[in-house]
């Protein structure tokens, strides 16, 4: 694919992107609209994180794909692919290799760096959308930071269900100004929304940009007699026995017996490597 | 035992293997060419085109080809395709007013200067599946007549003249353009006619029979529909005129609508507009009938709170590679997410059964 330009968009194109994330940067949780263009993959499929990656990468930087904390889903392998052909940059698995990490749903379970960014793959970027569904008035609102909407929703959610009923996507207040979508993430990676890394959000179809710089403080909503709280399956990882990390629920038989594996694949296979073991591993040996 | 979802990559490759396998079809049967598609599937050719928002019939027979005759998958390669196309600049405005017509008809009026021209329409068709094209064959010529020499004047040009019709000044504003910069709202018409222009036919389509059965009702006349070639000229800086550099075949429609004035505006009658590339007439007078549902503001209309009347919900949901590729996501693994839910339904279950049952009868 050499008649394509350096991971595929024209330097015009990656110069305006470039500018909306440092623009969003600065403006910690801000959506920064962007004329997104037309990728040759499907609007809905990661088209916001690939043109913010293709903006960021250097011909030195090391890749690393992810979808559902895997490397190996379709759409990482796709995205993956995409890089190496257009960008030809180097690609990895390991997460402390890559210099540039693009996911979908997930935050890696291992703490990141200064020297990585983290671009995440945005569906609806506005958390306001599902309350209120014209961007006029939700950038009204934000503008204003007229959240009460926002609050009386999670209130809502306790009195009918004893809970706060967003179990993913759960928004939080980024520097004490903007309520933000931290994209699809499970609310278990909510308190790694602070890192040392930079993370930037690419809304490809909604047309936005956003970004949180490192160190920023970013707040998951609530209240004070039912504050936030980071969940997950109680489990262990039947594989690598980890206590700390997120887990999918894998269905293995007719009789509907499960078993918890960590979705951070990455993670669970350094861990089997030194050694940790789960509950059923050894039958994993294959 | 536990088998690990590995080797994306090779199910990938092969499910592509059989895609292409899939596309040819039957090797018994001769293989399509590029030129069999454009000239005999040419009505899809001209909606690739137009929702592509790429004149080049070539291109858009090869999508359809790669497609498997998916129009909607074709649009998206030749999007795909033209946004890295590099752009030299715009041409001028084209003057449909110079139109060659192979087709040109009035709903208002009997007749008019340049005449009704019916062209090649499938209107007054008997829709009865001709067998005769399943066995292969030569047709008989169509009959040839002297195509017209003069201009074709604009009909809607008429009424003007007897100031009954809703003045369109001239404006040498540079319009934005949606595939530059992002979409705000309010966009204003230029937008508006872009987006409907390369709007989804059916979900357009949609739109302007729901202004026709009620929903912000603006009872419209074909005032003229023309198909036909025009010149594109653009601004060469080196030349300091104006060249041709091609002819590209539209569709323009537009319409008359019953208006009978309103705080800011006497009774006339006002107008829709549609253009849209090649022959694509059910596309373009679609196109007017929402671009005149659009306009109520400026008119100074009620806002009835027809789906057709809100610039928001129209230009944001009309685009259909936009709206495949957000539907068909859900395909994409969504483990994580589904999981997190599942882990609050079971937590809210629980608690709601400790709240039912006191807890020493619990099992």
């Amino acid at each position: 694919m050499n008649e394509y330009n350096f991971a595929y968009l024209d330097e015009q194109t990656k110069r305006m992107i470039r500018r909306a994330i440092l623009k969003g940067l600065a403006v910690p949780g801000y959506q920064v609209p962007f004329a997104s263009r037309e990728m040759p993959m499907p609007y809905g499929w990661g088209t916001g994180g690939v043109q913010v990656s293709a903006a960021t990468l250097t011909p030195d930087d090391t890749f690393k794909v992810i979808d559902q904390g895997a490397d190996d889903t379709t759409n990482a392998v796709s995205i993956r692919k995409f890089f190496e052909n257009t960008a030809g940059v180097e690609t990895t698995e390991e997460t402390e290799k890559a210099t540039v990490i693009q996911t979908r749903h997930r935050i890696p379970e291992v703490k990141l760096r200064e020297d990585q960014i983290i671009v995440y793959q945005v569906p609806i970027p506005e958390p306001l959308r599902f309350l209120e569904p014209r961007e006029t008035e939700t950038r009204k609102m934000h503008s204003l930071e007229e959240y009460g909407l926002m609050h009386v929703k999670l209130y809502e959610d306790i009195s009918q269900h004893g809970a706060i009923s967003t179990a993913y996507a759960y928004p939080v207040k980024v520097s004490g100004r903007y309520v933000m979508d931290p994209s699809p993430i499970p609310k278990f990676d909510n308190p790694k929304l602070e890192m040392d890394a930079i993370q930037l959000f690419g809304a490809g179809r909604e047309q936005r940009i956003y970004a949180v710089p490192p160190h920023t403080q970013v707040v998951s909503l609530d209240f004070e007699d039912y504050p936030f709280e980071a969940t997950k399956a109680d489990h262990p990882c039947d594989l690598c026995g980890a206590e700390d990390s997120y887990l999918d629920e894998v269905i293995m038989d007719d009789a509907g017996n499960r078993m918890f594996v960590c979705s951070d694949t990455d993670y669970c296979r350094s861990r089997r490597a030194a050694g940790h073991l789960g509950r059923l591993a050894e039958e994993d040996a294959a | 035992m536990y088998v690990a979802v590995k080797g994306g990559e090779k199910a990938i490759d092969n499910a592509h293997a059989w895609l292409a396998e899939e596309r040819r079809g039957s090797t018994d049967v001769a293989e399509l060419s590029i030129a069999q598609i454009r000239e005999q599937l040419s009505l899809a050719v001209n909606r690739v085109m137009a929702e592509g928002s790429l004149f080049d019939p070539d291109l858009a027979a090869l999508a359809i080809k790669q497609a498997r005759g998916d129009l909607i998958e074709a649009i998206f390669l030749i999007r795909a395709y033209r946004t890295t196309l590099p752009r030299f600049g715009s041409s001028n405005p084209v003057k449909t007013s110079e139109m060659t017509c192979d087709r040109r008809i009035s709903a208002t009026f009997k007749d008019a200067p340049g005449g009704q021209v019916l062209g090649p329409t499938f209107d007054y068709t008997h829709r009865l599946l001709d067998f005769k094209l399943a066995a292969e064959g030569e047709l008989p010529a169509a009959p040839k007549a002297h195509p017209r020499e003069e201009v074709t004047p604009h009909i809607t040009e008429f009424l003007q003249g007897e100031g009954i019709i809703q003045d369109e000044p001239p404006c040498d504003d540079i319009p934005g353009d949606l595939t530059r910069e992002p979409m705000e709202f309010p966009a204003g018409r230029p937008l508006r006619l872009q987006s409907l222009t390369r709007g989804d036919e059916g979900f357009v389509l949609g739109m302007a029979y729901s202004t026709q059965r009620g929903y912000a009702r603006n009872h419209a006349f074909v005032g003229e529909l023309r198909i036909g070639k025009v010149a594109v000229e653009m601004d060469i800086p080196e030349l300091g005129f104006a060249i041709e550099i091609g002819e590209v075949e539209l569709t323009e429609c537009e319409t008359v609508n019953q208006f009978k004035g309103s705080k800011t505006e006497p009774p006339q009658f006002t107008r829709g507009y549609g253009l849209v590339f090649g022959q694509s007439e059910r596309k373009s007078i679609a196109m007017a009938l929402v671009d005149r549902a659009l306009r109520w503001e400026e008119l100074g209309e009620d806002n009835l709170g027809a789906p057709a009347q809100d610039e928001e919900f129209v230009l944001s949901h009309a685009d259909n590679i936009q709206a495949t590729g957000f539907l068909e996501h859900i395909k994409l693994p969504h483990y994580v997410d589904f999981q997190s839910e599942l882990e609050l339904v079971r937590k809210l279950r629980r608690e709601a059964e400790e709240r039912i049952t006191p807890k020493e009868a619990a099992e």
